[in-house]
């Protein structure tokens, strides 16, 4: 049967799940709770954590820190994170936002995690707590190809990552089936700063493209220190499928994804409209 | 297995129920203190028929833990009406036919409820992005929307 | 927005009905908006138990052992049930009204047939024992050889999915692999037409995914009888398969439903009401078994698959002169309602358009699949779906507009249908034609100027002479690629059952209550007989007439006291409706 801690402190959560292997740190509880709900989590102990640090945001500098704790509705109250508001709106309806954080996003398996692509597209760090320790960064692309193989251990206490310097030159889109909402096909985040006229060291991610989230190396490398012209936008969509490997599942096939990833990368390049 | 015991405010009404570790809002309303207005129709997250209003955000009760309600104030679809006299909301979709088999009609409510909260009048797609997490089967989102339109515009429609 | 023409069939319509016409609120809605309303899980009960059914992960494979040792003592388990334990383990939904043969059981027995087939169920104190439980059911399995394509599973040496019918085919009236239709001479008209095209649809299955999902709550009551709280849409037909499987009499059983959480069809096959009444009755408490989400989807019966083969020889103006279909029902791995929807399927043939020769050969396979059932329009919508998207394919291959196509080759009133029953009422010239003109679709002044009302009947009311197969015996296994080698005459209004059913004291075409029909053993076909003689039949207009007259009462032979009878009609008065 199953078990519930509450933790007063992130440390004292830590402390639970790094010794005893059948600890689950619940977040929002849209993930660990389905598993519940049907059976496949039976034993083994609930950790939830009350402490309101794990809730915080820092947000009024140039580097932003969320606890893993924080809602997508908190994001979605805040002006301050106005950039990441498409990408936050893009999970599910307003009750799964009251509920789902950041730190629970960073777990969700493909097709979910679109919040996780934004991160990733910002280059952010997770800050891991192991144990009673202090917490130690760690790169948001190095966790999640760690992730599903368990090589990551630690709490995910909270993510950082630098405010983009316009806002403007950061995008989120997501593509799906159902309108207004439906879960991923695909999705899509790119900061493109822009010196001169031109991309200067461009950040793109994607979601449902690969079994975590993913940076795409290709399009980043056609695209660094160019024009976004039309030359450059066929260039990207030509390296855009560069590192994929999409499932099939119950909301597209790996053939239909690989078909309209270009597109809709080149749609978002160009600015135009889904 | 030791219950554990859980108190919070159900509509107005202090209400105290031994719960399991484990156990689910939705499972303690239901089953526990007998508000079958919350409906379970997925366990996930998908459908939104369990939704009620935790401190007056919406949220889910099947992924909700009972005993992180401690002290919370629950509400559900069926403290809605005002004793005897229907909350705008109800009597809209009364008039709009907005209740097929019923069984999305809470959950419903509730997102609609919260939306009003926070904004009274809404645009077309201000309703339709806060019924989002709701599923009607019936497919009857139509009559839903313009009836969600209809009560914003109805006086007392932001009673909580 | 709703609007009503009410300048069509005007004389035909009263506007002075007390409700049909005018707004009137739902006598629901006010135990909807206020969340009164009791669907079959809001009801509370003291000391309730929880059932979980363990699931096959196979979708064929014999059942070698079965240890339920551990789950038995696991905390909070009360019971644990095999297919042992079933008093009636082996059903088919149908058996109320004699159709079909058992063939499905409640828990597996010997093997499973499909991935997902129920075998041992757990009753526990709480929902999270009876999960834990199910994971310490140890069950040995040894997979056999599977098969999930409709027309492998028809070949000979495929896998035999359900032993109570081995060639993997539904058997009609324990003889027939498929239902036939067959009206004029498609062949022929074949080999006349200028243009022939064949197409092949496929349909996938469909979820009914209602919010609600399946369950029921049964509890003791007094004096030896069970309440039985029930999601099912038909409820009685839920008591009678209940009463059956758990076998007591059916005033035993206390079935409270009707109010839905949505169905569309996928809660007439009584997924839970045996297991929780039968866990009702060996525990003496109250039982609750509830399908989560997961279950809903895979395990939920669908909307079967079809796989449909169209093919139609037009003439060069655009009339069709034939169509023949053939098609193929996914039953999957138990019969349920598929052996009613090809019926439906075969009823619905060759859609809403005259066609002078129409044929068709409508099959139910089983496949290792999870079992198909009813779904808005079962057996029709598909059909429907593939016959459109022909039509425009018809209509471009013929140069012409789809809506003029369409409005051309429309049945119209008193127009004879392969069934032999003359349309009445078609309208759907009249649809065509609104609908063109709410899309701002261009028409014909001539197309404009057709009415349903007009152009029928005639010779288009008359019946064909028909084609039909060896010995006028169709559709027998032996004979399913066997070529026609006799004809009907024209106005031949019924082919002879090989086997009469009996409905006795039927008088006016209506059975006394308690008689139910019921056919008599198959009599062997005597060598010498000649196997096929038209039954006496007398038209009610000349076949020659000039002008449309009300189509013939339906066919009953005056002379015979038995009242011949088939499976539409057998059907219509188990789902509510006698089409007479």
């Amino acid at each position: 049967m199953l078990g519930v801690r509450s933790c007063a402190t992130i440390a004292e959560a830590a402390g639970i799940l790094s010794g005893d292997r059948q600890a689950v740190l619940l977040g929002g509880g849209t993930l660990v709770m389905r598993d519940v709900n049907e059976g496949r989590l039976t034993e083994g102990t609930l950790v939830r954590i009350t402490d309101p640090a794990f809730r915080q945001m820092s947000t009024g500098g140039p580097r932003i820190e969320l606890g893993a704790g924080v809602t997508m509705a908190q994001v979605l109250a805040s002006r301050e994170l106005a950039f990441l508001h498409p990408a936050a709106r893009a999970i599910g309806g307003p009750a799964i936002r009251t509920m789902a954080t950041v730190g629970g996003n960073l777990f969700a398996a493909a097709p979910y995690g679109d919040f996780t692509v934004a991160l990733l597209a910002l280059d952010a760090q997770i800050v891991l707590q192991a144990g009673y320790g202090t917490g130690r960064g760690v790169p948001l692309e190095e966790f999640l190809a760690g992730r599903d193989r368990g090589s990551v251990s630690g709490l995910v206490a909270g993510v950082q990552f630098s405010r983009p310097a316009n806002p403007g030159e950061f995008h989120f889109r997501k593509v799906s089936r159902v309108k207004p909402k439906g879960i991923s096909v695909l999705s899509i985040a790119a900061h493109l700063p822009l010196q001169g006229g031109r991309v200067a060291q461009p950040r793109i991610a994607y979601g449902a493209m690969a079994p975590t989230p993913i940076r795409a190396r290709g399009v980043e490398r056609v695209l660094d220190g160019k024009a976004l012209d039309a030359a450059a936008i066929q260039a990207a969509r030509q390296a855009a499928l560069e590192g994929c490997r999409p499932a099939t599942d119950a909301i597209a096939s790996e053939w239909y994804r690989r078909e309209v990833l270009p597109i809709h990368l080149g749609r978002l390049l160009a600015g135009e409209p889904r | 297995m030791a219950k554990i015991p859980v108190q919070f405010r159900l509509n107005g009404s202090d209400r105290a129920a031994f719960v399991d570790a484990q156990e689910t809002l939705l499972n303690t309303l239901r089953r526990g203190l007998g508000d079958f207005s919350p409906k379970y129709g997925c366990g996930q997250g998908t459908c939104g028929v369990c939704s009620v209003l935790v401190d007056g955000e919406p949220q889910l009760s099947c992924l909700t833990l009972s005993v992180a309600c401690e002290g919370r104030h629950v509400e559900t679809a069926a403290g809605l009406a005002d004793g005897p006299n229907l909350h705008p909301l109800q009597a809209a979709f009364m008039d709009h036919f907005a209740a097929q088999c019923g069984f999305c009609t809470p959950g419903m409510l509730t997102a609609a409820r919260a939306l009003l909260a926070k904004n009274p009048s809404p645009s077309r797609d201000d309703v339709i992005e806060a019924i989002s997490g709701n599923i009607c089967r019936c497919t009857g989102y139509e009559p839903i929307v313009a009836a969600i339109l209809a009560a914003a515009s109805a006086p007392g429609a932001r009673r909580a | 927005m709703l609007e009503m023409r009410k300048d069509i069939f005007a004389d035909e319509r009263d506007d002075n009905l007390n409700v049909i016409g005018k707004g009137l609120q739902r006598q629901d809605a006010p135990g909807h908006v206020t969340g009164r309303t009791r669907y079959f899980d809001d009801h509370a009960f003291e000391g309730m138990l929880h059932l979980k059914v363990v699931r096959s992960p196979h979708a064929h494979a014999r059942i070698r052992s079965i240890d339920i040792s551990a789950a038995e003592r696991a905390p909070g388990v009360k019971r644990v049930l095999r297919g042992a334990d079933v008093p009636v383990n082996k059903n088919t939904l149908l058996s109320l009204i004699n159709f079909g043969k058992d063939d499905e059981p409640t828990l597996a027995v010997d093997k499973v047939r499909y991935k997902g087939e129920p075998v041992v169920a757990i009753l526990a104190d709480s929902e999270a024992q009876a999960l834990a439980a199910r994971k310490l059911v140890r069950i040995d399995y040894e997979p056999l050889p599977t098969v999930f394509d409709v027309e492998e599973a028809l070949k000979p040496g495929a896998p035999v999915v359900n032993e109570t019918y081995p060639g993997n085919y539904f058997e009609y009236h324990e003889r027939f692999d498929h239902q036939k239709l067959r009206f004029g001479d498609v062949e022929r008209a074949f080999s006349g037409a200028d243009i022939v095209m064949e197409h092949r649809y496929q349909m996938s299955p469909i979820e009914h995914a209602p919010t609600e999902t399946n369950g029921t709550i049964a509890a003791p009551e007094q004096n030896g009888r069970f309440v039985v709280h029930s999601c099912a849409q038909g409820l009685f037909f839920a008591l009678g398969t209940t009463a059956k499987i758990v076998d007591v009499e059916s005033n035993r059983l206390h079935f409270i439903g009707g109010t839905v959480g949505g169905g569309f069809g996928g809660k007439v096959d009584s997924l839970t009401e045996p297991l929780a009444v039968l866990g009702a009755m060996l525990t003496g408490k109250p039982v609750r078994f509830v399908l989560d989400r997961e279950e809903e989807m895979l395990y939920g019966s669908p909307r079967g698959a079809e796989r449909i083969y169209i093919k139609d020889g037009v003439m060069r103006d655009g009339r069709i002169v034939a169509r023949y279909i053939r098609s193929y029902f996914d039953a999957g791995a138990y019969t349920r309602l598929s052996s009613y929807a090809a019926i439906k399927c075969t009823a619905h043939v060759p859609g809403p358009y005259w066609i002078p020769n129409v044929a068709s050969d409508i099959y139910v396979a089983y496949t290792n699949r999870c079992p198909s059932t009813a779904m808005r329009g079962f057996g029709v919508t598909a059909v429907d779906f593939a016959l459109e998207v022909q039509m425009d394919r018809l209509a471009e291959a013929a140069s012409m507009d789809p809506m003029e196509f369409r409005i051309l080759n429309a049945y119209r009133d008193g127009d004879m249908k392969p069934h032999r029953r003359a349309a009445k009422n078609t309208a759907l010239v009249e649809c065509v034609q609104v609908a063109a003109e709410k899309a701002n679709w261009p028409l014909s002044e001539q197309a404009k100027r057709q009415s349903s009302l007009t152009g029928g009947a005639g010779e288009r009311g008359q019946i064909p002479a028909t084609t039909v197969d060896t010995k006028g015996q169709i559709g027998r296994p032996e004979t399913r690629t066997g070529t026609a080698t006799q004809t009907l005459p024209a106005g031949t209004a019924r082919i002879p059952l090989s086997k009469q059913p009996v409905m006795e004291g039927a008088r006016d075409g209506r059975a006394a209550p308690t008689q139910v029909p019921r056919y008599e053993p198959a009599r062997p076909a005597a060598a010498a007989t000649p196997a096929y003689a038209p039954p006496p039949y007398q038209p009610a207009s000349p076949p020659a007439a000039p002008s449309y007259q009300p189509a013939p009462p339906p066919v009953s032979a005056p002379a015979s006291p038995a009242q011949t009878q088939h499976g539409a009609v057998r059907f219509s008065s188990v789902f509510g409706t006698r089409r007479r």
